[in-house]
C-alpha cells in the first residue's frame, strides 16, 4: 500500500506503525515507499484492541496534517478505521480494489452487490479514510530511508476499558492463506472432514494454502482460518482451485478476484462454473489425488 | 437491564439487486428484509434477556417509515419495542451521517449494552459499530462469537483471523456479533400476531435534535461518482472428466505459466 500510494501524484507518504516492540519495522516501510514513519509504540497497545489505536492515529493525523489514510483491511483495520472517521467526521469507503487521482481528486474502486457492479467512489471534504481489500497493491521495493517520528501515546479513558483477558494464537501449518499465491480449497462437496487431506496433498504438492468455505468451517470439518468468503478472509491468489465448491455468492465474494480459479465439481449446474477459468465436472475423489500426483511427478522430475 | 439492537432494512438479496444510475443510490424500490446478519443480534439479545429473566430489548433503526413493516418480524420474534429514526433528510447518509443520528437516538435509549450485526448486505459494511461507540465514548467489541453478560461486564469470545480472543468491557458497551453466535429462532404465529400490538415508534430528526445538515447527502462525506461492469474474466473452458481431467488440468496450469 505504501508503493501504491507513492505513485499518486506528488503525494508526501508516510507510515504509521502502531503496537508495542515493533519499532524495527520502521525502515521496512522506509524501503517501500514511505518518507516518513511514526511510530507508536506501547504496551498499552500491545493488545490487538482497536480503540486505543483511533487515539493514536488521530493524534498522528492532525500533527502530520495528513489528508488521507489509508489501511489494508483486516477486522482490527475495519473497527479502527470507522472508529477514526467517527473522530474525525471523515468519509470513509472500505473494500477498495483500487485507488487514482482523477483531476486531483482521489477516487476509489470496489466492486458491490455480490461484485456485480464495481462502483467509482470519492471523499467530500478531508481527511479520505480508506479500508483496501488486503492483497490488492503489490508491495514495490523502491529503497529510501524513511525520517521516524516518536508519536506520543495518549489514550482516552473510555479506550482502555476493553481489555484482553485472552489472546489468538495463530495456529496454522503452511502460508497464511491471504499471502498466499496458491490456494487449494475444499468445500461441501468433499462429503466429510476426512476428504480434506486430498486438498492438504494437492496444496503441498503445489506449495500452496488450503482454505475452506464457511459450510465446512461452520460444520467443523476446518479452522475458521481458513475461512474464504465474506464472512471469512478475501484472497486473490494467482491460482485458487476450488474442490467441491459451489460457488454460491457468500463464498464467490471471497475469492472471485483469484488471478485464475480452476472449479472442480460433480454438479455441471454449480455457480461456480460461470466464473471459472476451467471448469472440471468429475469426481474430485479422482481428479484431485489423479492432479496431486501428476504435479509432484512434474515437479520432482 | 436493557439492550438496543441496531438494525437494518435491506433490498431482498440476490441478483435484482441494482444500483439507480441516476441516484447512484441503492436502489430500494422492491422487496425488502432485514438485514439477515441483524437477526443473530435480535436473537443475542432475546436469550439474554431469557437468561436474565427480566429486561428490554429495544430494536433501533435508521429508514424510510415503509421499513416498520420489516421491523416487525423483530418484535414478532419476541423484542419489546421498535424506535425508528425515520426522516427524508437522513435518506443517502453514510457512515459519518448514519452513525450520527444512531448515537443520538441511542443516547435518548441509554441502554445497558448496544448489540450490532457483523455486516450489511447492501453497502457491504462491517463497520458501523465502531463509528457508532466512537460517538457515545463507549468500549465497543466485534465479531462477537460467544457473548456472556454477568456484574455489569460483558465477556465475548471474539473471532479472528488467528483464532478466538476473550475480551471484557464494562457495561455500558456496544457488541457488533459475528454470525457464528447463534441460529436466529423463527417467530412463532403467536409471536407474529403480537407484533403488531408492540409498541412502535417513529422519530424524527428533530425530535432527536439532530439537524439536517448533520445526516442524508449534506451529512455525508463520501459520494459514489460512477457505476461501472465488473471486469471481463476473458475465456473459460468446461470439460467433463473422461479419465484425463487431472493431465488436463495440469497442462492448462503449465500453459499458464502457474506451474
Amino acid at each position: 500500500m505504501l508503493s501504491k500510494a507513492a505513485t499518486l501524484g506528488d503525494a508526501e507518504v508516510a507510515g504509521a506503525i502502531v503496537g508495542a516492540g515493533i519499532a524495527s519495522l520502521a525502515q521496512e516501510a522506509g524501503r517501500h515507499g514511505a518518507s516518513k514513519v511514526w511510530i507508536a509504540d506501547d504496551p498499552a497497545l500491545d493488545s490487538p484492541l482497536p480503540q486505543p489505536r483511533v487515539d493514536v492515529l488521530a493524534r498522528i493525523v492532525r500533527d502530520g496534517g495528513y489528508d488521507t489514510v489509508l489501511f489494508a483491511a483486516s477486522v482490527l483495520a475495519a473497527d479502527v478505521a470507522a472508529g477514526l472517521a467517527a473522530r474525525l467526521e471523515a468519509g470513509l469507503n472500505w473494500d477498495l480494489v483500487d485507488l487514482s487521482l482523477v483531476d486531483g481528486r482521489l477516487v476509489g474502486t470496489r466492486p458491490a452487490l455480490g461484485d456485480s457492479v464495481y462502483v467509482d467512489v470519492g471523499w467530500k471534504g478531508g481527511p479520505q479514510i480508506a479500508l483496501i481489500r488486503s492483497g490488492t497493491f503489490e508491495p514495490v521495493a523502491t529503497g529510501g530511508e524513511a525520517e521516524v517520528v516518536q508519536s506520543p501515546v495518549e489514550l482516552e479513558d473510555f479506550s482502555t476499558k476493553a481489555t484482553m483477558l485472552e489472546r489468538a494464537h495463530a495456529e496454522q501449518a503452511g502460508p497464511s492463506i491471504e499471502d498466499a499465491e496458491i490456494i487449494v480449497a475444499g468445500g461441501r462437496g468433499l462429503g466429510g472432514p476426512e476428504n480434506f487431506a486430498l486438498v492438504e496433498d494437492l496444496a503441498k504438492a503445489l506449495g500452496g494454502a488450503v482454505a475452506a468455505t464457511r459450510a465446512v468451517v461452520d460444520a467443523g470439518w476446518y479452522p475458521y482460518s481458513a475461512q474464504v468468503g465474506q464472512t471469512g478472509k478475501n484472497v486473490s491468489p494467482k491460482l485458487y482451485v476450488a474442490c467441491g465448491i459451489s460457488g454460491a455468492i457468500q463464498h464467490k465474494v471471497g475469492m472471485q478476484s483469484s488471478n485464475t480459479i480452476v472449479a472442480i465439481n460433480k454438479d455441471p449446474n454449480a455457480p461456480i462454473f460461470e466464473f471459472s477459468d476451467l471448469g472440471v465436472v468429475g469426481d474430485l475423489h479422482q481428479v484431485v489425488p489423479k492432479l496431486a500426483e501428476l504435479v509432484r511427478a512434474r515437479k520432482g522430475a | 437491564m436493557k439492550i438496543a439492537v441496531c438494525v437494518k432494512e435491506v433490498p431482498e438479496g440476490g441478483s435484482a439487486r441494482r444500483i439507480d444510475e441516476q441516484t447512484k443510490r441503492l436502489d430500494r424500490s422492491g422487496e425488502r428484509t432485514l438485514n439477515s446478519f441483524d437477526l443473530n443480534a435480535v436473537e443475542e439479545a432475546l436469550r439474554l434477556k431469557e437468561a436474565y429473566g427480566e429486561g428490554e430489548v429495544v430494536v433501533l433503526s435508521l429508514g424510510p417509515a415503509s421499513a416498520l413493516d420489516s421491523l416487525r418480524k423483530a418484535l414478532a420474534m419476541g423484542a419489546d419495542r421498535v424506535a425508528l429514526v425515520s426522516d427524508d433528510g437522513a435518506a443517502g447518509s453514510d457512515l459519518v451521517a448514519t452513525s450520527r443520528a444512531l448515537a443520538k437516538a441511542l443516547e435518548r435509549e441509554r441502554p445497558d449494552l448496544v448489540l450490532f450485526g457483523q455486516q450489511s448486505s447492501d453497502s457491504d459494511g462491517a463497520v458501523l459499530w465502531a463509528a457508532v461507540a466512537e460517538r457515545l465514548r463507549l468500549p465497543a467489541v466485534s465479531q462477537a462469537a460467544e457473548l456472556a453478560v454477568a456484574d455489569g461486564t460483558v465477556t465475548v469470545k471474539r473471532q479472528t483471523e488467528f483464532g478466538y480472543d476473550r475480551i471484557a468491557a464494562p457495561l455500558p458497551a456496544v457488541v457488533a456479533v459475528s454470525d457464528a453466535i447463534n441460529e436466529p429462532r423463527y417467530p412463532s404465529l403467536k409471536g407474529i400476531m403480537g407484533a403488531k400490538s408492540k409498541p412502535q415508534e417513529t422519530l424524527s430528526l428533530d425530535e432527536l435534535g439532530v439537524t439536517p445538515e448533520l445526516v442524508g447527502e449534506p451529512g455525508s462525506r463520501t459520494e459514489v461518482l460512477a457505476l461501472n461492469p465488473p471486469p471481463p474474466r476473458g475465456d473459460s473452458r468446461k470439460i467433463e472428466d473422461d479419465g484425463s481431467a487431472a493431465q488436463q488440468i495440469l497442462e492448462f496450469l503449465v500453459e499458464r505459466k502457474l506451474l
